[in-house]
């Protein structure tokens, strides 16, 4: 089973890496969407620096969800689905691959770039690397959630605005607990609570997504 | 009884915007969901009726 | 293969007829006629529990100390989110059924209640407002419970949205199920974040229960309007599920007997 998962991951970074524009996409769209708000909110130093962990994750959140339809559609169009859903190892193993490499390409990339982005909040150290680790927790959960929609969704007209409307309600405990944890540090108070809680909800999406995904596969392409 | 008259009822106590407003568009919205569905209802019988119709089972 | 019809399903051929006189139901073709004879009676019922809540509301329940007469929304406000929630869970409940036994009548029936609970959702939401304004001092407060119930409205549309952008019905219900299911296991871990979010952000709970000594003809009143609403919802939900039933099944031949009876 371990050859499968090595052998799905690769297939889609390979994939993803012959298609830098898309993964990119997504990235400079987080970039955009973070810098939006000072523009809107006006660049006072405190204010933006109360406002950077919200704006960030719900940036997070947004990007997150623009790649999510990238994840079924193009093995959908060309027949793979069909292979993946018709093969010997188990469906939730193979979910579970593609979300990893999703991740790779999307979540992995914004917790690489949040903590810059963050110093155009003047955001500082204890509170960097504090997001930095929300993030990372959470964009798992992110991606995970996320599949359950794309998969939900695959195929359908209104894709992508569909998508979001099924997919952000489910984002908000993510959301809450993640932009939560900066600012307990911000007030001097410690996020271990809200990191077991991120890792709790980790945890809890790991089991429960593959097999809704599969589920949610199995429904769409039959 | 807790009101000395109709006027008193009607004016709660100064509220009648926030309470007769709520309640009103709560009836006007369950009015609403059941005028729907007997409009509904209806729709699909004619449709109903008429497919029958051009099938020549009438 | 388009068209379900009890010919050509082993759910259709009722494994359980003539087992059971209660899985006799479990077929649209049955359960139309049952529910066109059940909805009246669960209608009158909630039109007597509605005027019995609102009398008690109203005449019987006294006024409250601190907000005055403005608090009387509490008798639609609090039934209405209850049933909001309840009937997400008898929603889910159906949907799970349809997902595990493969019917369609259970897939039908979550479709039926979605509507009405998001319409629930809908006055819990506009009547918690109108309840703030003279309390609080503003039409939106960031009360836990108002942002969870506003969140589960959103569930509710997508919920919606997701079957109607599914034109086979079949997987409608199947992928409607999937996020229903979704959506339940979150229900609880969506509240219990908004309810933390809320009380760290907010110093005092700005909470929209009423005054912490609710008098027994309040809690009274209350019950009685729940009653009432799940009266409602009960007969209301009976009535959609009769025309999703004609709609769906409407290449059958007991429908086209049925529309030229009706005419």
């Amino acid at each position: 089973m371990f050859t499968v998962l090595r052998c799905v991951i690769y297939r889609d970074l390979l994939l993803a890496s012959r298609r830098w524009a898309d993964v990119l996409t997504a990235l400079v769209f987080f970039v955009i969407v973070v810098s939006l708000f000072p523009l809107g909110v006006g660049p006072e130093p405190n204010l933006l620096r109360t406002i950077a962990p919200g704006v960030i994750w719900v940036a997070a959140l947004l990007a997150s969800m623009l790649s999510l339809t990238r994840m079924f559609a193009a093995d959908y169009a060309d027949g793979t689905l069909e292979q993946m859903l018709l093969s010997a190892a188990p469906l939730g193993a193979i979910v579970a691959a593609k979300i990893v490499a999703h991740w790779l390409v999307t979540g992995l990339l914004v917790v690489l770039i949040a903590p810059v982005l963050a110093l155009q909040f003047d955001l500082h150290q204890p509170l960097l690397g504090t997001l930095t680790l929300s993030l990372l927790l959470g964009t798992p959960v992110l991606s995970m959630i996320g599949a359950i929609g794309a998969a939900l969704t695959l195929g359908l007209r209104g894709g992508g605005a569909l998508l979001s409307l099924l997919v952000l309600p489910l984002y908000v405990p993510v959301l809450i607990i993640g932009a939560g944890s900066v600012d307990m540090v911000a007030a001097g108070l410690g996020a271990e609570a809200h990191f077991l809680l991120l890792a709790a909800l980790l945890v809890v999406a790991a089991a429960f997504a593959p097999w809704a995904v599969a589920a949610a596969l199995r429904i769409s392409a039959e | 009884m807790n009101w000395a008259s109709w006027s008193d009822f009607l004016a709660m106590g100064g509220y009648a915007l926030y309470v007769w407003g709520s309640y009103g568009v709560v009836l006007g919205l369950l009015v609403m969901e059941i005028v729907l569905l007997i409009l509904r209802k209806r729709g699909i019988l004619r449709e109903l009726m008429r497919s029958a119709a051009r099938r020549g089972l009438q | 293969m388009m068209y379900v019809t009890p010919e050509n399903t082993t759910a259709g051929r009722d494994r359980f007829v003539g087992h059971s006189s209660w899985f006799r139901y479990s077929s649209p073709q049955t359960f139309f006629p049952l529910a066109g004879k059940l909805a009246p009676w669960f209608a009158v019922a909630a039109l007597l529990l509605a005027a019995a809540g609102l009398y008690l509301g109203f005449f019987v329940a006294p006024t409250d100390s601190q907000q005055g007469e403005a608090y009387r929304i509490i008798f639609i406000h609090v039934p209405a989110a209850w049933m909001s929630m309840f009937i997400y869970v008898v929603m889910t409940f159906w949907a799970g059924i349809c997902l595990t036994f493969n019917t369609r009548l259970s897939g039908m029936m979550a479709s039926a209640l979605a509507p009405t609970g998001a319409l629930f959702t809908f006055i819990a939401l506009w009547s918690g407002s109108l309840w703030g304004k003279p309390t609080w001092g503003a039409w939106w407060v960031w009360d836990a419970r108002l942002t969870s119930e506003l969140i589960l409205l959103f569930l509710y549309f997508g919920f919606m949205a997701l079957q109607g952008a599914i034109d086979d019905p079949r997987r409608a219900d199947k992928a409607g199920a999937v996020l229903a299911l979704t959506g339940v296991i979150n229900i609880p871990i969506i509240y219990f974040s908004v309810q933390w979010w809320n009380t760290l952000h907010q110093g005092a709970s700005v909470s929209l229960k009423s005054a912490p000594t609710m008098a027994a003809t309040m809690f009274a009143g209350i019950i009685v309007m729940v009653l009432a609403l799940w009266m409602y919802s009960i007969a209301v939900s009976l009535m959609r599920v009769r025309s999703i039933i004609l709609e769906r099944e409407r290449d059958s031949q007991w429908v086209a007997e049925y529309a030229s009876g009706q005419t």
